[in-house]
């Protein structure tokens, strides 16, 4: 049996029912990620004065990762254009290299996470904090590198000091000394004795942790998902070009749509979560 | 990324040929953009809300460029006009929802202030 209307337009709607059906779906996309976007602006606005983190995430990295995406959006139209202009080598090329960037960000992505858990904050029984990376832990106790200052306006240290300070608990010296020099500091080996509470910056730390990967999370997962169609259509499903051209080119088409909406969202998410 | 059916094939890749320009052109301003929302997120304006109106502003001109152009949503067809016309009322209605229960006499704050 054929299915209609994957070529040819309806004469209803002037579109070919793919079309049509990516439209409702990406619709019901910008509801969705606009429902997490609120979740973000009530979480932030009802934080304590000076609660927020800033400056936590990489700014190098995110904005390398938004060129990547973007770099993406413009080789997956290239790749719609050469079959259009029925040059399918140039649409193998571009197409490839959308899954490649594709790759990409997913990789730098899982970097940053990789950070964050690795990334603690140490409570200890003087009510001292110290916030750095893990470098090694065992029975007896665990060695932190302690956090480098962020350059940044809206540095995390000072924030986050600030919340330490209301809850009543005293930033390390050394932790000081880093926001106001930027500098890298030897690591730090505390006993497990006196450690009252240990948490890396996983969803659970704090709200902001917790939108972040979140919100990152789903777009991540739309990242990978759009890469497996993409890839498929430049492998197996480029099969489909030798016998129906227009209808594979619609395909093409069509996933890109996808792809322009994954972009659309990063592009809002990369300031939000990274430089406000 | 438009219907082109009615056209000819080689009017169509007359037609994708000029149109490559304008998405080359798209692009540098989208990495020109990105470049400008991270510099501009280092410059003190002195009120935290201006940052945050300036980053939303360029992300909006991107978002606008990558719609546009890249999807094509400048010359569309009605029907997609119609379905974005729907999302984008019920996004404002969520939006508005959103900043109306953070105002003082909102019902939320109603409801939490009940005895």
């Amino acid at each position: 049996m054929d299915i209609p209307y994957t070529v040819t337009p309806r004469q209803d709607t002037g579109l070919f029912n793919a079309k049509v059906g990516i439209w409702l779906f990406l619709a019901s996309e910008v509801m969705l990620f606009g429902a997490l976007f609120s979740s973000y602006i009530l979480l932030r606005v009802g934080a304590a004065p000076g609660a927020w983190p800033h400056g936590l995430l990489n700014i190098p990295l995110g904005t390398l990762n938004t060129l990547v995406l973007i770099a993406s959006s413009m080789t997956v139209i290239m790749a719609w254009a050469s079959l259009k202009m029925n040059r399918f080598g140039n649409f193998k090329i571009f197409q490839g290299l959308t899954v490649l960037c594709a790759i990409t960000f997913v990789i730098i992505k899982s970097f940053e996470y990789r950070d964050k858990f690795s990334h603690y904050e140490i409570i200890k029984n003087d009510g001292t904090v110290l916030d750095g990376h893990l470098i090694s832990q065992d029975k007896e106790s665990v060695t932190l590198h302690l956090a480098e200052a962020k350059k940044h306006p809206n540095a995390a240290v000072v924030q986050e000091e600030k919340k330490e300070e209301a809850a009543g608990l005293k930033p390390a010296a050394t932790h000081a000394e880093a926001a106001a020099e930027g500098e890298h500091h030897a690591p730090v080996t505390v006993p497990r004795s006196e450690i009252k509470k240990m948490e890396n910056y996983g969803p659970w730390h704090n709200t902001y942790m917790a939108i972040y990967f979140t919100l990152t999370g789903l777009h991540a997962l739309h990242v990978i998902g759009g890469a497996l169609v993409m890839a498929f259509f430049w492998g197996p499903g480029s099969k489909m070009w030798r016998t129906e051209p227009e209808r594979f080119t619609n395909r093409i088409e069509v996933s890109g749509l996808f792809w322009h909406f994954v972009d659309l969202v990063w592009i809002f998410l990369f300031p939000v979560l990274y430089l406000l | 990324m438009s219907n082109t059916h009615g056209h000819s094939g080689h009017d169509d890749a007359h037609d994708i040929s000029k149109a490559v320009k304008t998405y080359l052109f798209i692009f540098g301003a989208l990495m020109v953009g990105t470049v400008v929302t991270v510099l501009a997120s280092f410059i003190p304006f002195g009120n935290p809300a201006v940052n945050i109106a300036v980053a939303l502003l360029i992300a909006s001109v991107k978002a606008f460029l990558v719609a546009g152009y890249f999807m094509h949503l400048i010359s569309e067809r009605k029907m997609i006009y119609g379905i974005l016309g729907a999302t984008a009322f019920f996004f404002a209605g969520l939006m508005y929802l959103t900043l109306w229960s953070m105002e003082p006499t909102s019902l939320i704050h109603y409801i939490q202030n009940v005895p």
